[in-house]
């Protein structure tokens, strides 16, 4: 049991280099049930995710997050450090900074008191909170993580602009504008087309006859007692009247 | 009556063009080497062109949808009177190619009228580009299009 539970450890510590080195068929097989879905893994760098660029409003607070993925476990000594460089300006100071546990916040600098780490480290989260925004606030925020011994990766930067009024989207609108006339169009063609399917189909009681063609019957209500000699001219000619009259109530 | 016809088709094509240039040229407010509206603000200094984006507000995506709109109904009032008149029995209207004229040319007057209305005010703007006055020169000859295609009716 021990022994096996040793290989486990083993293998999954070095499920990097084992790719290719011949080993036991124990090993191997070990090897290949810990890495499942693993299929031809080389040794990749951690790699760190953050925003692109995130918009806020002046006096809101904002959420910068940053997780990362490594092909190890989490470590106990995963750090994660973040720093800010102005817009304009080419040096960057440090503000967070996690390790060993802890989270030490900026005491000193432009973020003094307005800091708040919100990550979860366990889950490899490394987000903080800034509150209370101001325009001088706008700049780069860079997040470098950690994972022991799986450090070499590269750090990941989100911009952040503070804007007085939140600007809406080139297009945004305008699309919105297009599509809800268009959908109108649509909608109000296809009711027209089924009122007509549906009145062909004589579902309703609605004198109503298409062009060129002449329809006897119809509505006897709304006519009244028809008396059954009547030229088909007449008939077509007063029907034609009365669509046009349901017509121009419809519109 | 083919005069009529011949008349008619041409006038809705020249209302096309112009609806169409007046929506796709960014030139519905200039001012000395600037013109910028609907898309672009364009600026020409010392012989290069320089664009960029106009601004993105909502009053001019409004402007924006409602020009592409009546170019939209003014294609479809061709396509509905083509189609209507190849296809219709003598003695018919040309409904659905007026109700979709007369809609363009509302949409044109909503677009421009918007227009007018929001326009900020700027000292290097000094007046009104030419796709501004092709705006208000398509409606009322949209609108005249849209009350001939009413009365017309099919007689051959």
């Amino acid at each position: 049991m021990q022994l096996i539970q040793r290989l486990l450890y083993v293998a999954e510590q070095d499920s990097c280099r084992v790719f290719g080195k011949p080993g036991t068929t124990m090993l191997a097989v070990l090897v290949s049930i810990v890495s499942l879905g693993i299929v031809a893994q080389q040794c990749q760098a951690i790699v760190i995710y953050t925003g692109w660029e995130r918009h806020a409003l002046v006096g809101s607070d904002i959420r910068l997050s940053c997780s990362f993925f490594s092909w190890r476990w989490t470590s106990e000594d995963v750090t994660f450090s973040w720093t800010y460089r102005p817009d304009g300006s080419r040096d960057s100071i440090s503000i967070f900074h996690y390790t060993g546990g802890e989270a030490y916040l900026d005491n000193k600098g432009p973020f003094k008191d307005r800091l708040e780490f919100v990550g979860n480290p366990g889950r490899r989260d490394g987000s903080i909170l800034i509150k209370n925004l101001d325009f001088n606030d706008n700049g780069t925020f860079t997040c470098d993580a950690k994972n022991p011994p799986d450090i070499v990766g590269r750090p990941s930067s989100v911009r952040l602009l503070v804007f007085e009024k939140v600007p809406i989207q080139a297009g945004v609108i305008t699309g919105a504008i297009i599509g809800v006339v268009l959908g109108l169009l649509v909608l109000v063609v296809v009711i027209y087309y089924l009122m007509r399917f549906l009145v062909a189909r004589r579902v309703f009681s609605l004198n109503v006859s298409k062009h060129g063609k002449k329809k006897k019957e119809g509505s006897q209500q709304r006519q009244g007692p028809a008396p059954p000699a009547d030229p088909s001219k007449v008939k077509a000619a007063a029907s034609e009247k009365k669509k046009q009259e349901s017509r121009k109530d419809k519109k | 009556m083919l005069f009529i016809l011949l008349g008619v088709l041409l006038l809705h094509l020249v209302i096309l063009i112009l609806l169409i240039v007046s929506t796709a040229a960014s030139a519905w407010s200039a001012g000395v080497d600037k013109s910028t509206d609907l898309w672009y603000h364009c600026q020409t200094t010392s012989g290069s062109y320089q664009c960029k984006h106009a601004s993105n507000e909502e009053w001019i995506q409004a402007v924006q949808a409602l020009m592409i709109l009546s170019c939209i109904f003014c294609f479809c009032a061709l396509i509905a009177f083509l189609y209507q008149l190849f296809r219709m029995v003598k003695g018919g209207q040309f409904f659905f190619t007026a109700i979709f004229q007369i809609l363009a040319s509302v949409f044109v007057m909503c677009g421009a009228i918007i227009y007018t209305v929001m326009r900020p005010d700027e000292e290097t703007i000094t007046h009104f580009g030419y796709a501004y006055v092709l705006a208000w020169v398509a409606f009322p000859l949209c609108l005249i299009s849209g009350l001939i295609y009413i009365v017309l009716r099919k007689t051959e």
